[in-house]
This record gives C-alpha cells, structure tokens and sequence, in this order.
C-alpha cells in the first residue's frame, strides 16, 4: 500500500488531492505509467510531454526509485517558490 | 550554526528576523539578507493577489537538506529561512534569507545559493489573482534552473554563467 499526494495544478486537474492505493508498484516511474493509464485527464498529467516531479518520502526521486509498502509519493510540477 | 526555518501564513517582518541572525555572537563580522517581494505585474498583467501553497513537511525537510549544504560549503554562524503561504498582496515579503558568518563573502555566497536552491528544490507554489477576476499558476522560469545549476557540486562559487533574467524575458 502506497499513499499518493498531488499538488497545485495537478491537484485542480486530477480532481483530488490525495488516495491510497493497495498495491505498490516496483518503481516511481511504473507508478507514473500506471496512473497515465487511467484516462484522462490523468493521460494528459503524466503524459511524457508533461514536467511531473516526484518525491518519495519527501525527498525528490527520479523514475527509477524503488517503492516500498507504506511509501507517502507526492507529484506536483515544477516549484515556483521564493 | 544556528538554524531557523519557519513556513508561515502570518506576515513576515524582515528587520525583526534580521535581528536575531545579527544576534548568532560576537565573532560575526556581517550578515547578509535578501528578501523577495510580490511584484503587482507579472508577464504584463495586473496581479491583485497571490495564494501559495506548499506540501507540509517535505517544505521544512528540502530547506534543512539546503542550509546543511551551505553549512558544507561556507563557514557560517547563523542561518534563518522564513517563507509566507496563504494569501499575499502586492509588495509583501514573501521569502527571508539571512546568512551570517565572519567574513561578507561567505554570507554573500551563501544567501545566494539558498535562494537560488530554494527557487528550484522546495516544494512551493503560486497561484496569481488577476486584477480582471482570472486566477492562473505561476509557470516555472528556464532561469532559475540555470542560477541553480551554476553551483557545480560542492563549489563555493557559481561556476557557469548565472542565468539571471536577460533583457526582454518575461518575468
């Protein structure tokens, strides 16, 4: 079981701003591929095209990071702070 | 190294939080602040307002993870972080960063390098308000990622060209 947190524009886009889902996926980016797969408008968030960060645990990670049972992810586009 | 960082929705005076970094001993020789503003025109239209939003926790964990950096690089005595979310309005601080240390170069260099890795390492977000109703997410500058990348691994000055804005970018 993973915990999913999205953010600023993509949180408006996708319509929620949180789930949990009851599988984990091996990698950030299988999970990145499996949530595109749901239609849109979660084709057109993580479409290849689109700049979609990712942080496990609160530490950014690229697609290839591994995932654990009980990981939080949280997606959210490039930060404008400051 | 004294640190503090705080993420607030309450307004942010920078002279009080300058005074505490001056405060860090008696063998600070300067303290160097930058303080970031809301401008009221970005892109060429009128902003009346800004939301901004952050992701709890992986906020105060980026900062941390960018001050132990600059802690690594320059020797530093005082280090206060302080950013604004919520609601803010034209020429309000949105972000402090105050660097003390024994020698101005240091705390110069560091102050620099801190907002530029705030600018693109932690997590936060803005929405502007227009003046004509619209509200729309403020979209990431190609700049910014060139300020950020001129810090090469470890070094202790910018180490290619800095990527501020050039004549005629939107900013």
């Amino acid at each position: 079981m993973i915990r999913l947190l999205y953010f600023a524009s993509l949180r408006e886009r996708l319509g929620r701003g949180d789930e949990t889902l009851d599988r984990t996926p091996a990698t950030v980016g299988r999970l990145r591929a499996e949530l595109a797969g749901r239609g849109v408008p979660w084709s057109d968030v993580f479409a290849a095209d689109q700049r979609v960060l990712a942080a496990v645990n609160q530490t950014m990670a690229g697609d290839d990071h591994t995932l654990a049972d009980g990981d939080e992810v949280g997606f959210f586009p490039p930060v404008t702070g400051g | 190294m004294d640190v503090e960082i705080r993420v607030q929705e309450s307004p942010l005076d920078p002279l009080a939080e300058q005074a505490q970094v001056y405060a860090a001993g008696p063998q600070v020789g300067g303290v160097v602040s930058f303080v970031g503003l809301m401008r009221d025109i970005n892109q060429g239209d009128r902003v009346r307002a800004m939301t901004l939003e952050h992701y709890p926790g992986m906020t105060e964990k980026a900062l941390g993870a960018i001050v132990v950096e600059a802690g690594r690089r320059w020797q530093l005595d005082s280090v206060r972080i302080v950013h604004r979310v919520g609601e803010i309005r034209p020429q309000d601080p949105i972000v402090l960063v105050a660097v003390a240390s024994a020698h101005r170069g240091e705390a110069f260099r560091a102050c620099e390098f801190i907002i530029d890795y705030l600018k693109t390492r932690a997590p936060f977000w803005k929405r502007e308000d227009m003046s004509d109703g619209q509200s729309r997410w403020v979209e990431a500058r190609d700049s910014d990622d060139v300020a950020a990348a001129s810090w090469a691994d470890g070094s202790e000055s910018p180490t290619t060209a800095r990527g501020d804005a050039r004549p005629g970018e939107k900013q």
